[in-house]
């Protein structure tokens, strides 16, 4: 799925990711940890084409296709989900809209025909149900006036509409209470399938108890400097980032 | 083949102006330059009655001695009124009578335009599907009125201002400059002396009229200005929805348009007015050329509770200089104005409205969008004042600034004069930058960058474009997202 070798990225001339090679075969879920100013979000970024993220050398491919070539819509359609630390919020653009929008744009990219009204809004209860948001709040402009937990929740509702291939989940779990917590996970736990992978990037071990990984990095000064299972993040919680930090 | 095809269309679509085509048409002008007797000249190619005659010397003499205002934050070299045309008409020997007599080069212009001519029927099965009808008014003269028997069925007079001045002249007397007086400003002024043609409604007592009315009006001659002029009269009880489409070619001269639009609202009349202004906006890069559109518009609510809606859409015009206003006249009468504004590439654009209350318990609502892209410069100006005898008048103003770039600049002026202590106004602005976050967002969900501007534009404007008419806003939407081509990246 996810292969990524010697990434080496900038940020405003200041090089962030200093080489950072790391795989995710399809079906995994991977956690990236790391203490802050690590890289994590760069990583998350440069992986989903944001601009003003300069990628200096290395390379990052899904399925064998060259990601860093395509603009960030085209990652999109190619299945690439981020779903961000800090939502946006879109004025005057009810939610169902926004992502019908989106929708419909990655469908006409791939060469498929455009979902038909009754077939969204029926997936869009659907959803909608399993992740307990009220139907009405999607017809609300996307995002505005939300909760910080409504908001998370609004991207997992737009990643279960979307339906990606490779899902980057950055510090899903902040801003977020024990009970919205619960929800988000179940949410992105019912996305696990053989052809789908994800990498979640957080701080804490706390949602790690929700959405069990198969594999746990450390990301330190722009380098994986650590790789283990579900373990090393119990390690990380009670021993902190310091050895790591050295290590890097 | 097929997608070789298509990627030309496509790049066809993004054409930046879509109308700037040029019609080569036998065309009727008036020598160049103004003086007395070109206003004489343009009023016996109308046939006009000596009264209107006077009334339009009357109004050169005070143009004059008047001066352009200056106060506006539009910047552009001084206008050599000698240098232009001031009437410029399709030869005809007479007007045509019927759509089968317009010159088919003309018709081809409207058709390209996709502005309906020919009086369609109601599509079969299909209740209730809306019809309109269209003065179309190209460079100087009216061309055709459609579905005018139907409307005088009801009693409602629909055609051109040349045919009202021949044959409504009791209702041409008694409004004609009743709303913005002739020496009301400079290019008002100007117009009543040289007005070419324009759009003439009245509808009686308690009709709502049964169809939507348009004018689309076209400039296509080179050196020459458009002066039209529209007056409409809603009787008492009376409703009708009026929209205005506005479209020139592409020229390196500018062009000059300077219009008035004159409503008249009798107790508890309704008059809803659109416009859709997408004149040629210029060269986006060296900003040559372009019309100056520099209107008087303005709303008189003489009756009770009578209510006046302006919206307005305007993409296009080098400069744009306008102000829809509502005087409020009548005991619990409304006045509203709805606008987008949207400036691009080296446009100019200083516009807003003006809600005069005078009688008690009149209310109006503004609600204004501005978009500014480019090196464009888009100003909002409103004037919200109220008389000492308009006791609890209300006002809500809300002005939104978009900004797209680094480049662009957006201004808000408001002037706000309350003469009584019972009158409650509210003014809320804000302005916002179009963010890259806002862009990378939509862009990670899967939309492109074109795609995503219009996305976040069509939500910034969305409170105005629901006041217009339901195929207005599709077409407004479009238009929307052409003039923005570009602005970003």
């Amino acid at each position: 799925m996810l292969h990524i070798e010697n990434l080496r990225a900038e940020v405003d001339g200041k090089e962030i990711l200093k080489g950072l090679s790391l795989d995710v075969p399809a079906g995994e879920v991977h956690a990236i940890m790391g203490p802050n100013g690590a890289g994590k979000s760069t990583l998350s970024y440069v992986l989903t084409g944001r601009q003003g993220y300069e990628v200096t050398g290395g390379t990052a491919t899904l399925d064998g296709e060259d990601l860093l070539a395509l603009d960030p819509n085209q990652r999109a359609a190619k299945g690439v989900f981020l779903s961000f630390q800090y939502p946006l919020e879109i004025p005057g653009v009810p939610a169902l809209t926004f992502i019908r929008t989106a929708m419909n744009a990655q469908r006409k990219a791939r060469g498929e025909a455009e979902i038909t009204a009754p077939a969204f809004l029926k997936l869009a209860r659907e959803h909608a149900a399993a992740l307990k948001i009220d139907f009405e709040m999607l017809k609300r402009a996307l995002n505005v006036g939300f909760s910080g937990g409504e908001k998370k929740r609004m991207e997992i509702f737009q990643m279960a509409m979307l339906a990606p291939r490779f899902l980057i989940l950055d510090e899903t779990d902040s801003g977020l209470d024990i009970d919205a917590l619960k929800i988000v996970s179940e949410g992105v736990n019912a996305m696990r399938a053989p052809d789908r992978s994800m990498l979640v990037i957080t701080h804490y071990q706390r949602l790690l108890d929700y959405i069990k990984p198969d594999k746990v990095h450390v990301l330190s000064a722009g380098r994986i400097v650590a790789t283990g299972g579900p373990d090393l993040a119990l390690e990380l919680e009670r021993e902190g980032y310091d050895k790591y930090a050295r290590a890097a | 083949m097929a997608a070789v095809k298509q990627t030309v269309e496509h790049v066809e679509a993004l054409e930046k102006y879509q109308h700037g085509f040029v019609t080569d048409i036998a065309q009727d002008f008036a020598p160049k330059g103004l003086n007395a007797d070109i206003v004489r000249f343009i009023s016996g190619k109308k046939n006009e009655p000596e009264w209107m005659l006077q009334w339009r010397l009357d109004a050169f003499e005070r143009w004059l001695v008047m001066d352009e205002p200056q106060w506006a934050k539009v910047h552009f070299p001084r206008i050599d009124y000698q240098d232009s045309y001031y009437y410029a008409a399709p030869s005809e020997k007479k007007g045509p009578k019927s759509l089968d007599e317009v010159d088919p080069e003309i018709l081809a212009v409207y058709a390209k335009l996709g502005i309906p001519l020919k009086e369609q029927a109601v599509l079969a099965g299909v209740e209730g599907a809306p019809r309109y009808a269209v003065d179309a008014v190209f460079d100087s003269v009216s061309v055709v009125t459609t579905f005018k028997k139907e409307l005088a069925q009801v009693g409602v007079i629909f055609c051109s201002m040349s045919e009202a001045i021949r044959e409504h002249p009791e209702l041409v007397k008694q409004y004609l400059g009743s709303v913005v007086p002739v020496s009301d400003n400079y290019y008002a002024c100007l117009n009543a002396a040289v007005f070419s043609d324009g759009s003439f409604v009245y509808v009686p007592p308690g009709v709502r009229c049964p169809m939507e009315l348009s004018t689309y009006f076209r400039i296509n001659a080179e050196n020459s200005g458009q002066f039209e002029r529209t007056l409409i009269i809603a009787d008492k009880g009376a409703y009708v929805s009026y929209l205005e489409g506005c479209t020139a070619p592409m020229r390196d001269e500018n062009q000059l348009h300077a219009a008035v639009v004159e409503l008249v609202l009798l107790d508890e009349a309704e008059i809803k007015y659109s416009t859709v202004q997408n004149w040629y906006p210029g060269d986006p890069v060296t900003g040559k050329g372009g019309i100056y559109n520099f209107v008087t518009k303005r709303a008189d609510c003489r009756g009770d509770r009578s209510k006046v809606s302006w919206t307005q859409v305007e993409t296009g015009s080098a400069i744009t200089w306008k102000y829809p206003s509502c005087v409020l006249r009548g005991e619990g009468s409304v006045g509203e104005f709805y606008s987008i504004a949207i400036t691009n590439g080296r446009q100019q654009a200083d516009t807003g409205t003006k809600m005069i209350h005078l009688g008690a318990n009149t209310r109006s609502r503004v609600i204004s969008k501005g978009i500014s892209a480019g090196k464009s410069s888009n100003t909002y100006r409103g004037l919200v004042s109220a008389h000492p005898k308009a006791k609890g008048a209300r006002n809500f103003t809300q002005c939104d600034s978009l900004l797209i770039g680094k480049t662009s600049a957006a201004h808000t002026v408001p002037y706000i004069e309350a003469r009584n202590g019972s009158c409650v106004f509210e003014h809320e602005a804000t302005t916002t930058k179009l963010s890259e976050d806002q862009l990378f967002y939509a862009m990670q969900r899967g939309l492109s960058q074109e795609e995503a501007v219009q996305l976040l534009v069509n939500g910034f404007v969305k409170d105005v474009l629901q006041e217009l008419p339901m195929e207005f806003a599709v077409e407004a939407q479009k238009l929307v997202a052409i003039s923005l081509e570009g602005s970003v990246g």
